[in-house]
């Protein structure tokens, strides 16, 4: 691998897919536990008081490891992709430097006082501090996703005579349709990581016998956040993604669904391998014209396939792009079932002594990290070979004068940095666990 | 429209160096002016809620001058890459050792972590100061407003010069001096008995340091970067940042022979602000100066955004900055006066 553009490529994906674990965490519990903390004024119940101190715990390791793995990401739109940056950072560098200005701060001092303030701000002011961490790590999700979706949709823009893009207005690119659809399709998917955690922490207690108080609690609002937000992570979202793709992104529709041929009633693959040498998919396991009809709600409209476009527009790791989003879209009908079930049974209030489900939603943990990784790729490969899509191939956009031997040097640099930081927020998470939560609240 | 925008970053990277300075500060002296767990545990809790919000400063000053100054950005950070990149480990490494610090007990655990968030902060200050550094000398741009410097070369000013050369090394030294002294005062601030003491003792060190360092670093300047010595003949109101600046320089032996410590705290952040003030005064209106040919400079007029979106972004940012001083303001207030070296408090 000497070409710099292959490593510049990976250098984003794996320092990114890294970031991915952290945000998307805290971004769900920080939902779950301002509701935790709502319950606990409304109620005046102390056990939810408890549980989103022990809840606090995990997010600050999570927020700690999330900030200092995100600081990277704004430095290297320059560092690795300079063309890139001095073409469009007239546009993108609004909705990044908003971050910082809106929601950085805000996340940064409410997290402060969220932690350590607990007795200085008394209940409301620290359920108004649970509540600024919650808004202002949902905001930050929001402008991150705005600057994805001017890549994968560019609006409200000119292009200049010196080839730089100038911004022309400034609400379409803060309002791109494309950038609300994905923010809360990536936002429920947050959520369903948050509820999964809390879940399997919470049957992980009930079946090893230890603080089952907490371990129900944990359980109970997980399993009803997560069967809603599960849901409509499906529809209407999943599906508002699918329609966008197809009107504006056919080339990446077309490669992710696996169609090589264009066709009317076209089938929708649930099983299969690409082979990208043949044109076909091996071992199909095809619904019949589910594929129109989920595109454009009648069962005998024409699909575009991949033959309709030139090799050259194709994302150009189609097998991997096809993949991802067979993973997450599998994933993504499990959790449906796995917490519809778990609904069920807490419905019919037997939930805590059935086992088998407790070790379901146990063993269910690592699958949401899993899933939204893979829909983060469906989304980033699915774009290529595009940097900004239609109008900026991803080869234009590197560093030039940066050579593939530096870019190796600091991507090893990051494996090995981050290497140490998975194995540092394993042990403290575990040990935060097996401690479990705490009876009193910490002073600063 | 562009002279205002280099006005606001140059402000933004103020406010960062004076606020993370005094972390870092804090960070490069922790291991010489707290020796036993509790007294750590105090240098710590005097920046643990802040270091955070301090931090993002800069990240907000490099968002505004993304959007801003698109060439600037584009251009210093992929020219800088190498040093770019191991300042963003150090600052894994420093953001961690706060944070896991104190979630394990045992002089195994703490001890490594102290070491690590003192190292990190130290180079941290020298890697600042040479970055500085470099801006001020000027980098070797091309006509396509790029450039590629590696780590060092033979340590010489000229046509093949490195990140590191005798210039740079020594705005580096002076960084971390002049942060030392900050640290110190800020710790000083913040904590009683051995620790202060301790804190005020280094401070005497640093003050004389940095009082001999800003001499020669800004004789050397004047010689090395022309435009410098030019923009303060023709305007000659300039004269006022440094005029702060040695203010604050002697406002911080002032106060520190009559132990006003919250006095000789503020005397360093004037003594700081009004040495970038000068920097930033010194180079306009270049923002990244060429050693190359000035005509590859790049300057405020030929870096800028286009119009439209440096005026709408003046409106958001305004909002957002009255947003953001006021958590500051909030959050400082919050946890304002000395830590307590009580060992029952948990947390920081």
């Amino acid at each position: 691998m000497e070409d710099a553009l292959t490593v510049h490529r990976l250098h984003f994906a794996f320092t990114v897919t890294f970031h991915y674990i952290f945000p998307q965490l805290t971004m769900g519990l920080a939902l779950l536990i301002f509701l935790l903390k709502t319950i606990a004024l409304r109620r005046g119940d102390e056990h939810y008081n408890r549980a989103a101190r022990f809840w606090a715990k995990i997010f600050g390791i999570s927020f700690a490891l999330g900030v200092v793995t995100g600081i990277p990401m704004e430095f290297q739109f320059g560092t690795n992709w300079s063309e890139f940056s001095k073409a469009a950072g007239g546009v993108i560098g609004q909705t990044l430097a908003m971050e910082g200005v809106f929601s950085f701060f805000l996340e940064s001092t409410f997290f402060g006082l969220f932690l350590l303030g607990e007795k200085r701000l008394g209940p409301k002011g620290h359920w108004v501090s649970s509540l600024m961490m919650f808004l202002g790590s949902w905001l930050s999700g929001y402008l991150i996703v705005a600057t994805d979706a001017w890549m994968q949709h560019p609006v409200g823009y000119a292009l200049s005579p010196n080839g730089q893009f100038q911004l022309t207005s400034f609400w379409a690119l803060v309002l791109n349709r494309w950038a609300l659809w994905q923010y809360s399709h990536t936002m429920l998917g947050a959520v369903i990581t948050g509820s999964f955690t809390m879940a399997s922490v919470g049957a992980f207690y009930l079946l090893s016998r230890t603080h089952e108080d907490c371990g129900q609690l944990f359980i109970r609002l997980a399993v009803i956040v997560g069967v809603i937000a599960a849901f409509l992570q499906l529809f209407p979202t999943g599906d508002g993604q699918g329609t966008m793709l197809a009107r504006y992104q056919p080339t990446t529709l077309a490669a992710m669904e696996g169609l090589f041929e264009t066709q009317e009633g076209a089938p929708l693959a649930i099983l299969g391998q690409p082979d990208m040498v043949n044109r076909r998919l091996d071992n199909p396991l095809i619904v019949p014209k589910a594929l129109s009809f989920l595109t454009y709600r009648v069962w005998s409209a024409k699909v575009d396939g991949m033959d309709k476009f030139p090799p050259q527009d194709l994302p150009d790791n189609i097998t991997l792009l096809y993949y991802s989003y067979h993973v997450m879209v599998g994933l993504g009908t499990m959790f449906i079932a796995v917490l519809l079930l778990s609904a069920w049974k807490l419905w019919r209030k037997t939930l805590y002594e059935s086992r088998g489900m407790l070790w379901a939603l146990l063993l269910s943990l690592p699958f949401p990290f899993i899933a939204n990784t893979a829909g983060w790729i469906t989304a980033e490969v699915g774009r290529q070979p595009w940097l900004i899509f239609g109008l900026m191939r991803t080869r234009a956009g590197v560093s030039p004068q940066v050579s593939a031997g530096n870019a190796w040097f600091t991507l090893i640099g990051f494996m090995g940095l981050y290497t140490v930081l998975a194995i540092l927020f394993l042990f403290l998470v575990f040990r935060e666990i097996e401690r479990g939560p705490a009876l009193e609240a910490k002073s600063a | 429209m562009g002279n205002i925008w280099f006005c606001l970053v140059a402000l933004m990277l103020m406010v960062y160096v004076v606020l993370d300075g005094f972390d870092l500060g804090a960070g490069a002296v922790h291991l010489f002016v707290a020796k036993t767990d509790t007294e750590r545990r105090q240098v710590i809790r005097s920046i643990g809620p802040v270091w955070d919000g301090n931090e993002v400063w800069l990240i907000a000053a490099g968002g505004t001058l993304y959007f801003t100054f698109p060439l600037v950005y584009a251009s210093s950070f992929s020219g800088f890459y190498l040093p770019l990149m191991m300042v963003l480990w150090l600052f894994v490494l420093r953001g961690i050792s706060v944070e896991f610090r104190t979630h394990v007990e045992g002089p195994i655990w703490t001890g490594f972590w102290d070491a690590v968030f003192s190292l990190a902060s130290l180079l941290l200050a020298v890697f600042f100061g040479a970055a500085l550094g470099n801006v001020v000398r000027g980098v070797p741009l091309d006509s396509q407003g790029r450039f590629f410097e590696p780590l060092w070369t033979d340590f010489r000013i000229g046509r093949e010069t490195g990140i590191l050369d005798w210039y740079t090394l020594l705005v580096g030294v002076a960084a971390l001096c002049a942060l030392l002294l900050h640290g110190a005062l800020w710790v000083a601030l913040k904590t009683e008995n051995a620790v202060y003491e301790r804190a005020r003792r280094l401070a005497r060190f640093a003050w004389f340091g940095i009082a001999i360092l800003t001499v020669v670093v800004t004789a050397v300047t004047f010689r090395i970067q022309r435009i410098v010595p030019g923009n303060f003949s023709t305007r000659q109101w300039g004269f006022l940042f440094p005029v702060i600046a040695l203010a604050g320089l002697l406002g911080v032996a002032w106060s520190l022979i009559r132990k006003k410590d919250a006095r000789a705290f503020g005397s360093s952040c004037a003594y700081l602000a009004g040495m970038l003030a000068s920097v930033a005064f010194g180079l306009h209106p270049y923002v990244l100066p060429a050693s190359t040919n000035s005509a590859y400079a790049l300057t405020v007029e030929n870096a800028k955004a286009p119009e439209y979106g440096l005026r709408i972004g003046l409106i958001w940012w305004a909002i957002g900055m009255f947003l953001a001083t006021g958590y500051s303001v909030f959050s400082y207030r919050r946890f304002a006066g000395k830590v307590s070296s009580a060992a029952e408090e948990q947390g920081y």
